[in-house]
């Protein structure tokens, strides 16, 4: 099995509007793909398609090695899928929750009930366990949520924006939990809004723009794509931005970009650390009072609205 | 096996936990019981027997009717719910999942037409005829109410829409019980509309318990649902589920959230 998951040409419509336009993924085992892209991108959908909940229209995908059309049975003894909203069961607590699921997959009774206690340990949920999962907050449904599609512990993980919501404490453990599972060996998927959770999460990214990958990279290889490290510099007072222009620019040959309001200065850094060194020589000579100096690479943020951006902006003009 | 056995006790723990449920299905049934059975039971005559005796199989039956918009609701929340979702990304086969909506509900009905049963003895009902006749006709109701909670799994699967599945369903229950020899007999009708109540299943499985229990004497008439209503009763029924089963395990194939 070359890759765990993978998806060819796939794609699907409802009614008038094509939702995937033909979507190509390929997920080596043991790593984490992290799916960015604007609302209604098409990323749940995928996920639905992989998940065997919806049947492509075209195109094919095979997960742990199995078609997803022809095989769906094999492929849904190996995933975890946790929706995009939390699918608990709010009448059960959350012990009966995990049981449930336990003797679903075929764990028998008592099977089922060593798990489910083992992952209300492993998920922080031990002191709720005993009471109805409709009194969690958020953050314990998510956990609860992730829990249940561990319970069989798959090969193969679907998270549909597994932190949408979540306070950055719950996030982080939330985080900590996915990358156990990495570390186990467990295949990832996960579509996400937060593009610091697929820096800290997902080896390789891609972005998807209506119905279709418009990037694919690691988070280093993206930001690349977007721009190189800049050097930027604030000033004490506005009437030095000259000459801290005038200094940066003879210590990296490059025309610097001067933001009067913010009273700053922006070089991109062609030579790295060389660079770095020189300006701050520079600046030392000329006497300009620094109060911040920065190499900064541009954010994930950053390469996802230029990519997305653009996209929309092709879009619209193919309109007119 | 055990699939049937795990999610059927999670309808049961549901069950546990909202015992409304049960009030919610047997609230019109127990309604009609007072107002036919006690109130207009002095003023409404019928042939050969008393009226609170004659409505109560049609009473019963609402039961079955009421159920239909409790299992489309429990279906259509599990559906909004993403549990759904869930079940159906697990390697358990479809039928075991919507099998254990109706085995679950059925203990519903029991529990409900129990509820009835005892309004029913308060305004003076009672069975004539002997226990197995008195079985038999409980036995067809359930059958007529299993019937119907398949119906609401296939209307909770393709509805989802709770609002739009309450008024559907509470048309549906005055619909298919008034249209039916429940509250009346059906002499008076015209032709066609009495061609269509004679076949409700309703009228048939009525008829049927009225006249195993000794409640009203056997109505006249040639078409063959008024000679052999269990005959009749067990034809629809049947006609019913050979068409809804399948429709159900379709729809819940092809499942989605929202
Ligand atoms: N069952 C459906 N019927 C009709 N349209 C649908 C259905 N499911 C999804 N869509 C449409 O498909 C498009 C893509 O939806 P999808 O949920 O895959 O987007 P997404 O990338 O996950 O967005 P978000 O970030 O908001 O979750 C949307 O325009 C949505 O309205
Ligand atoms: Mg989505």
């Amino acid at each position: 099995m070359e890759f765990a998951i993978q998806a060819e040409g796939l794609k699907k419509r409802f009614g008038d509007h094509e939702v995937l336009a033909g979507v190509d993924l390929s997920v080596p085992p043991g790593t984490v793909l992290g799916l960015l892209g604007p609302n209604g991108a098409g990323k749940t959908t995928t996920v639905r398609t992989l998940a065997t909940l919806l049947a492509p229209d075209a195109g094919r995908a095979t997960v742990a090695g199995y078609d997803v059309v022809r095989r769906p049975r094999e492929v849904r003894r190996r995933i975890g899928l946790a929706g995009q909203y939390a699918a608990v069961d709010e009448l059960l607590t959350g012990r009966e929750n995990l049981v449930l699921i336990g003797r679903l997959m075929g764990l028998g009774r008592r099977g089922a009930q060593t798990r489910a206690e083992e992952l209300l340990d492993g998920f922080g949920l031990q002191h709720a366990a005993g009471r109805p999962s409709k009194t969690y907050s958020g953050g314990m449904r998510r956990r609860l949520d992730l829990a249940a599609c561990l319970v069989a512990s798959p090969q193969v993980l679907f998270l549909d924006e597994p932190t949408t919501g979540l306070d950055p404490a719950s996030r982080i453990t939330l985080w900590q939990q996915v990358r156990e599972q990495i570390a186990r060996g467990v295949t990832v998927l996960l579509t996400t809004q937060y593009l610091e959770e697929a820096d800290f999460l997902a080896d390789r990214i891609t972005v998807f723009g209506s119905g279709r990958v418009i990037a694919e990279g690691t988070a280093d290889e993206l930001k690349r794509k977007v721009g190189d490290e800049r050097l930027e510099i604030s000033v004490e007072r506005s009437e030095s931005l000259d000459a801290a222009a005038a200094a940066l620019g003879r210590a990296v040959s490059e025309a610097p970009v001067v933001d009067r309001e913010t009273r700053r200065v922006a070089v991109r850094l062609v030579d790295g650390i060389g660079g770095v060194a020189r300006a701050a020589a520079e600046l030392e000579r000329s006497g300009v009072p620094v109060t911040d100096f920065a190499v900064r690479r541009p954010s994930l943020d950053e390469v996802f609205l230029q990519l997305t951006g653009t996209g929309a902006q092709t879009k619209e003009s193919g309109d007119e | 096996m055990s699939e049937v056995l795990a999610l059927t006790g999670r309808q049961m723990t549901h069950l546990r936990r909202t015992p409304e449920k049960i009030i919610s299905v047997s609230l019109t049934p127990i309604a009609m019981v007072v107002i036919l059975g006690y109130l207009f039971a002095s003023v409404i005559s019928v042939k050969g027997g008393e009226y609170h005796d004659y409505v109560m199989a049609g009473v019963f039956a609402q039961v079955g009717l009421a159920c239909v918009g409790a299992t489309a609701l429990g279906v259509a929340s599990d559906l909004r719910a993403g549990l759904t979702d869930r079940f159906r990304s697990m390697p358990i086969s479809r039928a075991s999942v919507l099998f254990a909506y109706t085995v679950a509900d059925l203990v519903t009905a029991a529990a409900a037409m129990g509820a009835v049963a005892g309004i029913g003895l308060l305004v003076g009902w009672r069975i004539h005829g002997g226990f197995f006749e008195a079985v038999a006709g409980f036995a067809l109701l359930l059958g007529f109410t299993y019937a119907m909670l398949w119906l609401g799994v296939l209307i909770g699967l393709a509805m989802r829409n709770m609002e739009a599945i309450n008024g559907v369903t509470a048309l549906a229950l005055v619909l298919f019980s008034f249209l039916s020899n429940s509250f009346m007999p059906l002499r008076g009708l015209p032709g066609w509309l009495r061609a269509v109540a004679e076949w409700n299943p309703v009228s048939s499985v009525a008829e049927a318990c009225r006249v195993l229990w000794g409640n009203a004497p056997a109505s006249a008439g040639a078409s063959l649902p008024v000679r052999h209503p269990e005959l009749a009763s067990v034809l629809t029924l049947g006609v019913l589920l050979a068409v809804v089963v399948p429709l159900a395990l379709r729809a819940f194939r092809s499942a989605a959230a929202r």
